[in-house]
């Protein structure tokens, strides 16, 4: 093991050299979605800036710190001074911070969103602070944003590895027992305990066992694997080796999905960087322990995050799901005893067996261990990745983490788990967030995708949304799910075209649950779920939208008819010229209509109506709305 | 340029034998030659011993593998849940109209292509779409036909 301590030092030295470096330092968050940002231009800009000046400057590209509603990310290390983090840097921003605040003395309060490092700055709070980030707890996200994803040499230097090493030192039993100690379940949705399903794989005599990382994120509204691994690979896949090592697995995969193009690319930097370290092949260090490691790219079918489906997709056949038992620990690829774990549930065992189980059981309920990451998304101020101890409840992260609803607008519900999950809605905010409260609500912790929705959000749509995602990824292996989900949906699309019965409703009921007790894989049995929650949630919308007619959200279009404000117009003729069915007349400076016969719903006519008339409005079933307010009084001369 | 049947023995040449390779071989294939064709498929059945049916059925299975030659630029609008809530709809009408053209198409000048995706995973800055991987943010209406214009399409193609 001298060799790996060869290189502790050597990370230590070129960390510390960073951290404290004599030269300034800007670390720029350049994950996918800071690079959507604009992040990419931010680096361009500061990079020309240092050349053509010649300045003695650093820059860092590292992946996400969270924020996401917050990017571009940059956080700048001044010599001397606490390491400030600016948010919304566009690539003025960043040469005004770098005049400023390096070359001058003006630090952009403005701009900071806080402090990094300890140290006086007038005007400039703690990053830990900042109502985002307070009540976060960043475990497994700790190294995200911080360091270059792509040197190693950073990892080590936060302790990378070392719990692999623990694992190593204590053997494959006791790392086993820590496990269970722990009581970590599995973070990809089900949260099966991760030691049981270790030690049945343990169980089982066999000279060849796989393990396998489902980084497969397939669920719409998900993000937080992509964004551990864009940030932080070495973690996942210290994680690997330490499940590899307990299990006895010699062979190892990881399944990322192919619209993960950066996720890729770091995945195959870091296993280059391990086997460089002798992490990876034969012996590791001295240890007996033999472990190789292939990236295996997805190639586009959601069904594929179940296990039996992945592991007929890495045997290069059609995806599909086998029935279990049994189960892939016992027989799994090509047959052999097969672990399967997500991204995240991997990140958390190099700190578990760095710091011990009872360091972890520290944080969360009682049910459920640890922290959970959650892509938190939607009709949220704050937007972003985050951290937080189980058993926190959703109103804490809508409205402390997340800052509440845009525009300050009437929350709706909490969509959790994806096509999985279901809504909860708004007078359950109070509810902890864990296992098995969330299934107790009728929704699933899933991954972590987390959305919110507001007033304008339908939830009928809603269902239909999920429903017609799960009907198009349903594999057809198994009637209940190929057939029901089909027969769910066009009920839906009834429902929301304006052509529902209220039989219909039972029907749907009926449907939903055979479909979830009868489907041979987790797609089928969880697909219903959304449907489910919002009929004993929402069952007021879908009465709506059957007797009246009418989507009080504006969503539904066919539910939904335009009209013109006969004394609001002005006769300017906008909206006719653009109409693409000709559907509106007039004569001109007179007020025009909209012949509903033809009209098509497109809403063109709206958007582009001026403020100063504001004089198309839409009706649905007995309400009238007006979506602009106008700017000044009709009267134009 | 190559034979194509001698760059494909280069690609099968990657990974050791057996059918267990049979996705990342067609997504190579596909990377080189930017679609799979009738031939290849009859290639691959003859160098790997795989029957056409059953190289049909992983090819037809997965979204990913496509029968048509790709446009030149490759347009993927998100229909993730939270571009959903946020309008990721009107976002792909928007390109269809600008284009002239439904999702899964591509124009007849073969300039661009047009997928509806899942989840391209960047929630946060819904909605989002992606312009030869490059994802774009907080997407409107308005900024769709900027996109556009970023890669010298849609000009004046508006419908009347």
């Amino acid at each position: 093991m001298t060799s790996l301590q060869q290189d502790f030092s050597k990370a230590q030295d070129r960390w510390r050299g960073l951290e404290d470096s004599k030269v300034p330092v800007f670390f720029v968050g350049a994950a996918t979605c800071g690079r959507a940002a604009g992040a990419a231009e931010v680096l361009e800009h500061l990079r020309r800036r240092i050349k053509t000046k010649k300045l003695n400057i650093i820059v860092v590209e590292v992946g996400c710190l969270g924020p996401c509603s917050f990017e571009p990310l940059v956080i700048v290390h001044k010599p001397g001074a606490p390491r400030i983090c600016y948010g919304n840097v566009g690539p003025e921003e960043v040469i005004r911070i770098l005049e400023n605040y390096v070359l001058g003395d003006d630090p952009c309060a403005e701009m900071a969103l806080g402090k990094m490092t300890p140290g006086r700055l007038p005007g400039i709070r703690d990053f830990n602070e900042h109502p985002m980030m307070r009540r976060q707890v960043r475990n497994i996200l700790r190294n995200c944003g911080l360091i270059d994803p792509e040197n190693v040499y950073h990892y080590l230097a936060h302790d990378g590895y070392r719990g692999f090493l623990r694992a190593l030192e204590i053997g494959p039993d006791k790392t086993l027992e820590q496990v269970r100690a722990s009581g970590l379940r599995g973070r990809g949705g089900a949260g099966f305990p991760t030691w049981r399903k270790w030690q049945t794989c343990r169980t089982i005599p066999s000279e060849t066992k796989y393990l396998i990382c489902n980084a497969d994120e397939g669920d719409p509204g998900a993000f937080m694997n992509r964004s551990l691994i864009e940030g932080d690979p070495h973690s996942v896949l210290e994680g690997m080796l330490i499940a590899a090592f307990t299990l006895g697995a010699s062979e190892g995969y990881i399944y990322c999905r192919a619209e993960y193009p950066l996720a890729l690319h770091r995945l195959e930097v870091a296993i280059g960087q391990m086997r460089k370290l002798g992490l990876l092949g034969k012996n590791i260090h001295g240890s007996g322990f033999s472990f190789e490691l292939t990236v295996k790219k997805g190639a586009g079918a959601f069904v594929c995050g179940e296990e039996t489906a992945l592991i007929a997709s890495i045997e290069g056949r059609r995806g599909m799901p086998q029935p279990r038992p049994p189960f892939p620990a016992v027989s799994g690829l090509l047959g052999k005893p097969t672990v399967i774990q997500n991204v995240e549930t991997l990140g958390n065992l190099p700190l578990i067996l760095r710091n011990g189980a009872e360091w972890f059981t520290q944080y969360g309920s009682k049910t459920s261990k640890g922290t959970k990451t959650f892509a938190l998304a939607g009709k949220i101020k704050r937007t972003g990745l985050i951290e937080v101890p189980l058993g926190i409840t959703l109103r804490d992260i809508v409205y402390d983490i997340g800052g509440g609803i845009v525009g300050d607008k009437a929350l709706k519900a909490v969509q959790t788990g994806g096509p999985s999950g279901g809504c909860i809605p708004a007078e359950k905010i109070d509810l902890a967030v864990d296992y098995e409260s969330l299934t107790k609500a009728g929704s699933i912790m899933g991954s972590g995708g987390m959305i919110v929705l507001d007033e304008d959000n339908c939830m009928v749509d809603i269902a239909r949304y999920f429903l017609s995602f799960t009907q198009e990824e349903s594999c057809g292996k198994c009637a209940p799910c190929r057939v029901g989900t089909r027969a769910m949906l066009s009920i839906l699309e009834r429902i929301t075209a304006g052509e529902g019965e209220m039989a219909d409703l039972d029907k749907l009921e009926k449907i939903a649950r055979t479909v979830k007790d009868g489907s041979l894989c987790g797609l089928g049995q969880t697909a219903p779920n959304p449907v489910l929650t919002t009929l004993r949630y929402f069952r007021k919308e879908y009465e709506e939208h059957i007797k009246k007619g009418q989507c009080s959200a504006f969503v539904c279009s066919r539910m939904i008819s335009y009209h013109i404000d006969q004394k609001r117009c002005s006769g300017c003729g906008a909206c006719a010229r653009v109409c693409p069915v000709n559907a509106i007349s007039g004569e001109k400076k007179k007020p025009h209509v909209i012949n509903q016969n033809v009209c098509i719903q497109c809403g063109v006519c709206l958007s582009t109506c001026p403020d100063i008339y504001a004089a198309v409005y839409r009706r649905s079933g007995e309400l009238t709305k007006y979506e602009k307010r106008r700017k000044k009084k009709e009267k134009t001369d | 340029m190559k034979k194509r049947l001698s760059r494909i023995t280069d690609i099968l040449a990657r990974y050791p034998a057996g059918r267990g390779n049979l996705i990342p071989i067609l997504q190579d294939i596909q990377g080189e030659f930017g679609y799979l064709s009738e031939e290849t498929v009859e290639e691959l059945e003859r160098l790997m011993g795989i029957s056409a049916n059953e190289i049909y059925g992983v090819v037809t299975f997965y979204t990913q593998f496509r029968f048509r030659p790709p446009g030149r630029h490759r347009i993927q609008s998100c229909q993730g849940t939270a571009c959903h809530v946020r309008g990721g709809l009107q976002i792909l009408k928007e390109f269809e109209k600008r284009l002239g053209i439904t999702a899964g198409r591509t124009t007849a000048d073969g300039k661009f292509d047009l997928e509806r995706v899942a989840c391209l995973g960047c929630c946060a800055l819904a909605p989002v779409a992606a312009v030869d991987g490059e994802v774009h943010a907080a997407i409107t209406a308005k900024k769709v036909s900027y996109i556009l214009s970023q890669y010298g399409g849609e000009k004046g193609r508006k419908k009347k």
